[in-house]
């Protein structure tokens, strides 16, 4: 089993720390993981994106040319991304400000509208944290569980607080999916 | 032990606390950042010193100093930085003080560009500073590999009285990977009483210079340095090989190269052709006699050297093969990585040139 996650959006999404939750979980889990942010020359509000890998097997190259999986956070990360998905990939798409939809037809696209639902939880910086939920409910790479019980480390002190509502962002997310399928 | 996350660049210096190394001496560049701000956060927690300097070019005079105390002594930069340093690597290499250098290295020349480049193997292997010196230079290919070699590097660094470079690139510097932390393997250790760190009244005082007025004297220390220089290449060559046993074409890479011509290897072998790495670790001392045997075993009909570069290594790969074989070449310059697809067709076309 091997994924081969890009993840993309404006720089403030949380682009990396979802890159990392997945990186950080993968690796609890035994799996070899890899993750590797673009660095440039950054401005605030300009484009964010990290890849990840997550095997099964020993990861040899840290590239990721071909993914399996985007994660698109806005419109300019799905026209630059889209192209590179290998066929038979999905792309999980930010519908709450990508108003487009994907073009491909060999591909599959998940259009979940985490900033909506970010809002509804009262928190519109928790949108990466919906997103993932429903990207481990779509691909079964992790188990949930792992990344609720990562929060728990990451978020103490006055943080704690954080917990419940990225658990509940992350089942949010995960619903958002079942919800389409049916 | 667990398995952590880690940075690159926080993991290198991660690993040189843990090595004992108490002072850090620097000065910002992209892509090497974190290295610098790690210590800063984490060198006071270990009564240790993190100073950043006015310039690159202190730094590495304040690194010789410290080493001249017989401290364990880090500095860190990226290719420009790196160049700046490189009087002071020189001046340590004379005066046979320990350090440990680490660059990751970007796309040159000049100011270049801040992504992943392998275009300062002369600058690391050669020396670019004056005089007959070398410095051990190790390359890693994983961030626990660097990890382990950082424990080396410091090793080797007071066994030899040299100054070891750490070369990787952006990449390596910027990514996150697994990493376990490893008891090293302790390694007798020279007691450093040439060190100048106070005679207490109880011995002569230590003069560190690189300078030897007399030309006989300086010749004698010429020749001194040359027979540790053989020492170290008799004893501190590393490499690895990847599915070589039965390779009709041999990649010769390092660093991040060389993992992205292992998976240009597993693509051959899924077409049919029989394909290997053969991976310098230490880029200096060259495993040539190791590399020579590799490339003429029987089955080998082609070797490709890989390198983010327009062609360096390649003419140690020439040397160690003494025209027993040809050398092929794929590079890229500036901060582009070569891509699977790109290798493998690379290699295709040099078999096809056999």
């Amino acid at each position: 089993m091997t994924h081969e996650i890009i993840l993309s959006g404006f720089g403030g999404q949380g682009i990396m720390a979802m890159g990392k939750m997945l990186a950080e979980a993968g690796m609890q889990e035994g799996l070899s993981v890899n993750w590797l942010p673009s660095y440039g020359p950054e401005v605030r509000g300009g484009t964010a994106n990290c890849s990840v890998l997550l095997s099964s097997e020993p990861i040899i190259s840290p590239l990721v040319l071909e993914p399996t999986e985007i994660i698109v956070m806005n419109k300019p990360s799905l026209l630059r991304f889209e192209p590179q998905l290998v066929s038979g990939g999905h792309a999980f798409v930010n519908s709450s400000i990508i108003e487009i939809q994907a073009s491909r037809r060999d591909i599959t696209a998940f259009y979940v509208p985490c900033l909506d639902i970010a809002q509804e939880l009262g928190n519109p910086r928790i949108a990466n944290m919906v997103m993932l939920g429903a990207y481990i409910e779509v691909t079964q790479c992790l188990h949930a569980k792992t990344v609720e019980q990562m929060l728990a480390h990451l978020f103490t002190g006055a943080k704690a607080g954080l917990v419940a509502l990225n658990k509940e962002a992350l089942r949010r997310g995960a619903a958002s999916i079942l919800k389409a399928a049916c | 032990m667990a398995k952590e996350l880690w940075k690159g660049n926080e993991a290198v210096a991660e690993a040189a606390i843990r090595a004992g190394c108490r002072f850090f001496f620097g000065y910002p560049i992209t892509p090497q950042n974190e290295i610098p701000e790690y210590f800063s956060r984490h060198m006071p927690e270990h009564d240790g010193v993190f100073l950043q300097a006015e310039s690159e070019v202190a730094a590495i005079n304040m690194a010789y100093g410290a080493a001249g105390c017989g401290a364990r002594v880090m500095t860190s930069s990226s290719s420009p930085g790196i160049s700046l340093k490189q009087e002071g690597i020189s001046y340590m290499a004379g005066a046979e003080l320990p350090v440990v250098i680490v660059n990751m290295m970007r796309g040159g020349p000049g100011l270049g560009s801040i992504a992943p480049a392998q275009s300062d193997y002369f600058q690391a292997t050669r020396g670019g500073g004056n005089g007959d010196y070398r410095t051990v230079v190790l390359a890693p290919a994983t961030i626990q590999e660097m990890t382990d070699l950082t424990q080396e590097a410091f090793d080797i660094a007071d066994i030899y009285r040299i100054p070891v470079l750490i070369v990787a690139d952006g990449m390596i510097g910027q990514m996150m990977e697994a990493v376990e932390w490893k008891q090293p393997k302790p390694r007798k250790l020279p007691k450093k009483s040439w060190a100048t760190d106070g005679t207490k009244g109880k011995r002569e005082h230590n003069i560190i210079s690189s300078l030897f007025i007399d030309p006989k004297d300086c010749t004698l220390h010429n020749h001194r340095l040359q027979q540790k220089h053989d020492l170290i290449t008799q004893h501190e060559i590393r490499f690895e090989e990847y599915l070589t046993d039965d390779a009709e074409i041999l990649f010769v890479a390092y660093g991040t190269t060389a993992r992205i011509c292992q998976a240009a290897v597993l693509r051959l072998r899924e077409a049919g052709v029989k394909a290997g790495v053969f991976r310098p670790i230490s880029l200096w001392p060259f495993p040539e006699k190791e590399l020579y045997d590799c490339a003429n075993r029987a089955g080998v009909k082609a070797v490709l050297c890989a390198e983010m570069s327009m062609g360096q290594m390649i003419d140690d790969v020439k040397i160690a093969l003494g025209g027993s074989k040809s050398v092929h070449f794929f590079g890229t310059g500036g901060g582009t990585c070569p891509t699977p697809a790109e290798l493998t067709k690379a290699a295709q076309d040099a078999l096809e040139g056999v």
